[in-house]
């Protein structure tokens, strides 16, 4: 059987920069495992820009965004094996993965970077009466035919959801000269980004009616029409407040779910926020089986998942060349979600072992203003920052510094919190 | 005098601004820096925007590339950019940043690359084995 120091499932943007971030901790033995037919995952069908401002501070397309990392992973001759599936992952890090070439083959890993991504919640999860017709598509697999394959998927559309992908869709079918009569949103706030709201929908005079959903799908053999209908604060249709707008297209832009199917084949622990529970190094409960960006949690800037997939490199890298500092971490501290806070990342941290600083990545549970950031170890506040602004679809940071928390003891807790004060 | 209202994108804050035009007299209010300020000014007296598309490709491994304004074109302009790329394709090999199209729909701007896309390999080989090893059986 193959040996390799470190094995990295996905080649999206995650995968690319934990991969050149552990070949630059010292860490020369390593393998990317792609299923698709190139290295930079979904950024590759990502073609509008924005990318990269925080990272480059300039604004890049997908596509060009993934090439900077591609191009770093390429000079620095880290193996890839495309067009390959893994389809199991154990608890003792052995890999097994098939590709048409090699057929069925294992790996036995020293450490595994889970990079898999994320993907889209689907009509089923939603719970839409009515038939089957064709003419429903995620918004990822619009942008898809769109953008890569040179389909248009139809030429009157409805976008239930207001992601981010649903948003930049809205313009990209327009665009192509399609009509995009309607967003409707269940929440009464936009899941996407702000820019996106302005500068797909606003500049198009796309209405965004928020606290609305889909209550039917008109048409058998394909969509002929959509009706949508206001909610009330528990999430019901409002009776006489139903809408039907004509049309041959309805698209799901209606949250990202990470995929962790072998994750859990290899027995990784999942929390919140339906990845991976982590510590400070971003290790999974399974020793040397790391995580990072959308399988770990779903990010809104790519610029944040490589931020993080760099340091589960470096991580990883750490875990090779000194796995006895990983198996003695001494005392191990939670990170409790406070008022106001849906889930942290990472959820534990062991001070003795951490970096002298880490960042905390957070979101919230609604939208709140004029609030502040309070982070606690023990009865002690070590953060606080104002807040004018927070809201589930934009994701919040912090450093946890090694100092102010290495003299907690083992049953105190670490507590984040948004507070009026 | 016109009020527009506008939603600053300048960062997360999303502040709403409206500004307020009269004749040569531009003002800004709701926002709470000078970026907000000066996006106010831009939007309502020459609003820009990079716009991305993709055209199609002959003999690429893949079927589309996707590529950019090289630089901010004026937002009334962006459909004339993208009409104006109706009956454009290119061959390969394509590079980031070659010019897909000089100076489209006039605004001196040019429509660039923003993917690599190389040439589609021979696929002669992969056809020749199969056959020979089918007369062998035979």
């Amino acid at each position: 059987m193959r040996e390799c120091d470190l094995v990295i499932i996905g080649g999206g943007p995650a995968g690319l920069a934990a991969a050149i971030s552990a070949f630059d901790s010292g860490i020369k033995d390593i393998l990317i495992l792609e299923r698709d037919k190139e290295l930079g995952g979904i950024l590759n069908q990502c073609i509008h820009n924005g990318f990269g401002l925080h990272t480059f501070k300039e604004e890049l397309t997908g596509p060009e965004y993934a090439s900077r990392f591609i191009d770093k992973v390429l000079e620095r001759k880290i193996e890839y094996k495309l067009g390959t599936m893994v389809i199991d992952i154990s608890k003792d890090k052995e890999v097994v993965a098939i590709n048409p070439e090699e057929g069925l083959f294992h790996i036995k890993a020293k450490a595994v970077i889970l990079a898999m991504g994320c993907r889209e919640r689907s009509r089923g999860a939603l719970n839409i009466p009515g038939y089957r017709p064709a003419g429903i598509f995620s918004a990822g697999t619009a942008q898809r035919l769109v953008n890569m394959e040179g389909y248009l998927p139809g030429r009157e559309v409805v976008i239930l959801g207001s992601g981010d992908i649903g948003l930049i869709m809205a313009r990209r079918m327009t665009y192509e000269g399609a009509k995009v009569k309607v967003v409707a949103e269940l929440m009464p706030y936009s899941g996407g980004l702000k820019r996106n709201i302005v500068q797909c929908l606003d500049d198009y005079d796309i209405p965004l009616k928020l606290s609305h959903t889909v209550i039917d799908i008109q048409g058998k053999e394909r969509v002929t029409g959509v009706t949508i209908a206001e909610v009330d604060n528990t999430g019901k249709p409002i009776k006489g407040t139903e809408e039907t707008y004509s049309c041959d297209t309805l698209l799901l832009s209606v949250g990202l779910i990470p995929e962790n199917e072998l994750s859990e084949m290899a027995g990784v622990e999942l929390g919140i926020t339906s990845g991976p529970i982590v510590n400070e190094s971003l290790e999974t409960n399974v020793p040397g089986i790391f995580a990072c960006g959308n399988v770990l949690h779903v990010h809104d800037l790519v610029d944040y998942v490589s931020e993080e997939a760099g340091f589960a490199g470096k991580s990883a890298a750490h875990f090779i060349e000194d796995q006895k500092k990983f198996e003695d971490k001494g005392i191990e501290i939670q990170i409790n979600t406070g008022d106001k806070v849906r889930y942290t990342v990472p959820k534990t941290v062991h001070p003795d072992i951490m970096e002298d600083e880490i960042t905390v990545r957070l979101r919230t549970t609604n939208v709140f203003k004029n609030v502040y950031l309070n982070c606690y170890a023990g009865d002690k506040r070590i953060v606080h920052r104002k807040r004018p602004v927070i809201a589930p679809g934009e994701m919040e940071n912090f450093q946890l510094k090694k100092e102010d928390i290495k003299d907690l003891k083992a049953e105190e807790i670490i507590t984040v919190a948004f507070e009026e004060e | 005098m016109e009020k527009r209202n506008l939603t600053c994108i300048r960062c997360p804050l999303g502040c709403s601004l409206v500004v307020t035009i009269d004749g040569d007299n531009i003002d800004v209010t709701g926002n709470t820096c000078k970026r907000g300020y000066d996006y106010g000014v831009k939007e309502v007296t020459n609003p820009t925007r990079v716009v991305t598309t993709t055209v199609p490709v002959s003999d690429g491994v893949d079927l589309r590339v996707s590529c950019k304004t090289s630089g901010d074109v004026p937002k009334d302009k962006m459909i004339d950019v993208i009409k104006d790329l109706t009956e454009v394709s290119i061959n390969a090999p394509v590079a980031i940043g070659d010019v897909i199209k000089a100076n489209v729909a006039n605004t001196g701007i040019d429509i660039v690359a923003t993917k690599n896309v190389s040439k589609k390999k021979s696929n002669l080989k992969a056809t020749e084995v199969p056959k020979h090893e089918y007369k062998k059986a035979i």
